[in-house]
């Protein structure tokens, strides 16, 4: 009991002694839990450290070795690419000199074929002075074309194929063809000179026939052993050249010269008579100053107009006599050679055969035209005829009149 | 007797009428005397008289109508109003042949004048009595229908298309075959008049072979013929390709080149308007012309004639340089740029010149050689002073603008294009220097030339919007020289070489 009542007495004690040893130690507890928790937690992250430094080692070898073995997968495949592309690039180098080649050559032979070109203008040049300054002919100039078109055919066949193919964007050398190129060619101008030289002899002969002509003309001027002609002086020492044509010369038998043609038709061309003597114009002119012949002599002008006056045919002389008649033959030539059947066309004659004909009242009426004034003028007795034909008219008629103030006399002239 | 005095009367007036008719014919000869007899009423008197009995009466009424109406237009009027064209129609099929020649002739007088005039005679029936004409013995009678006929088709294509429809081509084609030198001309003119308004006309005229028989009468000595024989092919050709190459392939070439040497004026001129046609169409036609040495041919023919004769030269030569370069290279090889630039600066007429100044530049305008061939003749100044020029027409300007322009855009001679910086108006002057500023940094001499002449200076000088391509043009060109010898030549550096003395300061010793 004693115990207990210490006990009791040092309950309160203890309790305070436990609760006060208890918080003593509380407080140093947290601090040694505190310090524990330290060195293990410390020790154990050693502890992991170095496990998890063993796992990186481990796992850095895998990664390594799957590394390397990727890398050199890759590292492969690169190369490869690496070569393949070196081998393109040398073929596209190669194929880059084979085209550029070729693409030079393609251009200066087909597209724009620079010594083609010069050729072809020296060609050209020479067609040119062979046309401006050749030689003969004419019939040249057809065989220079001729040869043109030989050489164009020829030039044809090796180019134009090519042309087309291989023509592609540049237009500009249209069929190339060499222009014929002849040794011996024709010119422009050497046949303008034979032309010229043409008419220069056309020219000359025409003025000797000229000569000729006025020399025949002139034959009786010939000097004669009498008299010496005016070509002929005896002041000279040789003779005129006229003399001696003069003595060649044939003398002219005068003809009428012939007239020419006009182109219109004029009336009086057709009747001959009048055109050829018609008053001449101006060709003879009236001499002036004249002295008036003595005598009871006309005025020239009279007389010439007299002497040249056309003929006036009254129309019944202009037309000929039996007009009327030649007329009616004419008209029935005309009609044998239109007609393709010369029989006249007859009348269906069954169709008229039986019917009576029935004639006009106006013409069977004893109240018609009075044919007297109109058919016949006079009373006829034709019992006291000779002969039943009409009288023809062949003579003229009288014309009294048609002269009038026409004559040259003025004998029997009404004034 | 009274029967006799009856007939005399009739006799008289027979003759009077005569007489009457005879002398207005000789009167209508005289231009002076048409006035007079149009005044005193001769149509109304004339008219009756065609009807009349006697033949020759009637033709030579019919003649006296003709003549009047070919003096002037009022006249055929009148003959188409007094209704006399039926009546000479009607009578034209029956008559003898010199009746014919006279209404033919009044025809021809008639429709000549103007388009109405020959719409009437069309419809009054008068093509079928006149192609019937044609089919007649006497050549004079053939050549008056075919001239009537010509004169008809010659107004327009309705005309000429209702020439044709009446038959009429086979016929002149026939009458060109004929020995008669009148009737092939006048054959040939009517045939050059029926085919010149229209291809389906041309083609007509081709479909019947007439491209034959005309080649081979390029040949006959007769000018005249010449004329219209080359007149009709070059209305042949003018229309198409087709037509083109149908005339050439009836081998004219060389032979026409032949016609270019010729004393008459109007033959050199038709041949090279024939040349022309055929060469504007296509570059290988222009080709043939070439090769057979045409180009040398006309450059000659341009040469010994003057006037309108040259024009249709100077454009064949523009419509073959025109094609492609190596023809306009073949055209200065035949000595043509001498020529046309004489043309440019002799001919006084207007149309001529600008024709020169077109083929010049169409020479010119395709590379750097071409063009340094038409600068070396000196041509551009004569196109510069006629752009410049007031006098000069409209049309002169904007070809000779045009042509300088092509030109320099592609010409590198440079003492050609010197004097053009003091002269030419900016416009132009744009072009010369950006030529320049191209040629100057890669050639050394023509720099060296460049500042010596005094170019350099002369570019300084000329003032330009900044931005401007003039300006790009003329920095490039400042900048192919050192700095010092461009502040030289700059405007007022004298002056500021003085500013620069007026405030330098000795340095004191």
């Amino acid at each position: 009991m004693a115990t207990l009542a210490r006990l009791q007495a040092r309950s309160t004690f203890l309790v305070h002694q436990y609760y006060f040893r208890n918080s003593a130690v509380d407080v140093f507890r947290k601090k040694e839990y505190d310090a524990a928790v330290k060195i293990q937690s410390w020790f154990r992250g050693c502890q992991i450290r170095a496990y998890l430094r063993y796992l990186h080692r481990v796992a850095t070898v895998i990664q390594k070795c799957w590394r390397g073995y990727l890398g050199r997968q890759h590292y492969q495949l690169i190369v490869k690419l690496e070569f393949c592309t070196m081998k393109m690039n040398l073929y596209n180098a190669m194929a880059v000199r084979i085209q550029k080649r070729w693409r030079g050559y393609r251009i200066r032979k087909y597209c724009f074929n620079y010594f083609y070109l010069k050729e072809y203008l020296k060609a050209v040049s020479e067609t040119n002075d062979a046309i401006r300054y050749c030689y003969q002919g004419f019939a040249i100039l057809d065989e220079l074309c001729d040869h043109t078109a030989w050489r164009l055919k020829r030039k044809n066949t090796t180019l134009f194929p090519v042309y087309s193919m291989l023509n592609t964007s540049s237009h500009q050398m249209c069929g190339f063809s060499m222009p014929g190129n002849l040794r011996h060619q024709e010119a422009l101008e050497e046949f303008a000179e034979m032309k010229e030289r043409e008419e220069k002899k056309a020219d000359l002969e025409r003025e000797e026939k000229k000569r000729d002509y006025q020399a025949r003309k002139m034959h009786y001027l010939l000097s004669t052993k009498q008299i010496p002609g005016i070509y002929n002086s005896p002041f000279r020492k040789d003779p005129d050249p006229w003399e001696l044509r003069l003595q060649k010369a044939k003398p002219l038998i005068s003809q009428r010269p012939k007239v020419k043609q006009k182109r219109d038709v004029n009336i009086s061309n057709q009747l001959a008579c009048t055109s050829a003597r018609s008053l001449p114009q101006s060709e003879i002119l009236p001499p002036i100053d004249r002295k008036q012949c003595q005598g009871p002599f006309r005025d020239i002008t009279e007389v010439l107009e007299q002497r040249y006056k056309p003929l006036e045919p009254t129309l019944w002389m202009a037309e000929p006599i039996n007009e009327l008649k030649m007329a009616r033959e004419e008209l029935r030539k005309q009609e044998w050679m239109r007609n393709i059947n010369d029989n006249m066309f007859l009348p269906f004659s069954s169709y008229h055969k039986n019917k009576k004909y029935i004639p006009l009242m106006h013409s069977s009426s004893k109240y018609g035209p009075n044919s007297y004034g109109s058919q016949h003028f006079r009373d006829e007795n034709p019992k006291k005829w000779i002969c039943d034909k009409d009288f023809q008219t062949v003579l003229p008629s009288f014309d009294l009149f048609s002269k009038y103030g026409k004559l040259y006399s003025k004998a029997g002239q009404i004034i | 007797m009274s029967q006799r005095q009856v007939l005399q009367v009739f006799e008289q007036y027979q003759k009077a009428r005569t007489q009457f008719v005879q002398m207005v014919a000789e009167l209508a000869t005289r231009p002076q005397n048409i006035e007079t007899l149009q005044n005193a009423g001769v149509m109304s008197l004339l008219r009756p008289l065609l009807l009349d009995v006697v033949p020759t009466i009637q033709q030579t009424a019919a003649l006296a109508l003709g003549r009047l109406a070919n003096y002037n237009g009022d006249l055929a009027e009148a003959v188409v109003k007094g209704d006399i064209l039926p009546q000479l129609v009607y009578s034209l099929a029956e008559q003898n042949r010199f009746y014919k020649k006279a209404a033919a002739f009044v025809l021809r007088a008639v429709g000549k004048h103007s388009p109405q005039l020959a719409q009437a005679i069309v419809d009054c029936g008068a093509l079928d009595t006149l192609v019937i004409c044609l089919e007649d013995f006497d050549p004079g009678v053939k050549e008056a229908a075919a001239w009537a006929l010509g004169y008809i088709a010659r107004h327009n294509a309705e005309l000429s298309q209702a020439v044709v429809d009446a038959g009429a081509v086979p016929l002149l084609v026939l009458c060109i075959q004929e020995p008669e030198i009148a009737l092939k001309r006048i054959a040939a003119s009517a045939l050059s008049d029926i085919s010149k308004h229209s291809p389906e006309l041309a083609q007509t005229v081709v479909d019947v072979g007439a491209i034959a028989h005309l080649a081979q009468m390029i040949l006959n000595p007769d000018s005249k013929l010449k004329r219209q024989v080359l007149s009709a092919l070059s209305q042949i050709a003018k229309h198409s390709v087709d037509l083109a190459e149908m005339v050439v392939e009836a081998e004219i070439f060389p032979v026409v080149l032949t016609c270019l040497k010729d004393k008459d004026d109007y033959v050199k001129k038709n041949a090279s308007t024939l040349i022309r046609e055929i060469a504007k169409h296509t570059p290988e036609l222009s080709q043939l012309i070439v090769n057979t040495g045409g180009v040398a041919a006309v450059t000659d023919c341009i040469g010994s004639c003057k006037g309108n004769i040259r024009l249709p030269g100077i454009m064949m030569l523009g419509y073959v340089a025109a094609h492609s370069e190596n023809l306009a290279m073949a055209v200065i090889v035949s000595k043509a740029v001498p020529q046309l630039s004489v043309c440019l600066s002799e001919e006084p007429e207007d149309h001529i010149k600008a024709a020169a100044a077109w083929a010049l530049g169409q020479i010119g305008r395709h590379t750097p050689e071409h063009a340094r061939a038409v600068a070396v003749t000196n041509t551009l100044p004569v196109l510069l002073s006629l752009y410049m020029s007031t006098e000069s027409s409209e049309d002169l300007q904007t070809k000779s603008k045009k042509a300088i322009k092509s030109i320099l855009q592609k010409c590198t001679y440079l003492p050609a294009l010197e004097p053009f910086l003091y002269d030419a108006p900016p416009n132009i002057l744009k072009h010369v220097v950006g030529q320049f500023s191209k040629v100057l940094p890669y050639d050394s001499k023509a720099r060296r030339l460049f500042v010596t002449s005094g170019g350099l200076k002369k570019v300084q000088e000329i003032k330009a919007g900044p931005g401007s391509l003039l300006q790009e043009y003329i920095n490039s060109i400042n900048s192919c020289y050192p700095e010092e010898i461009v502040r030289y030549y700059s405007p007022g550096y004298s002056d500021a070489l003085l500013q620069r003395v007026d405030s330098y300061q000795p340095l004191a010793n």
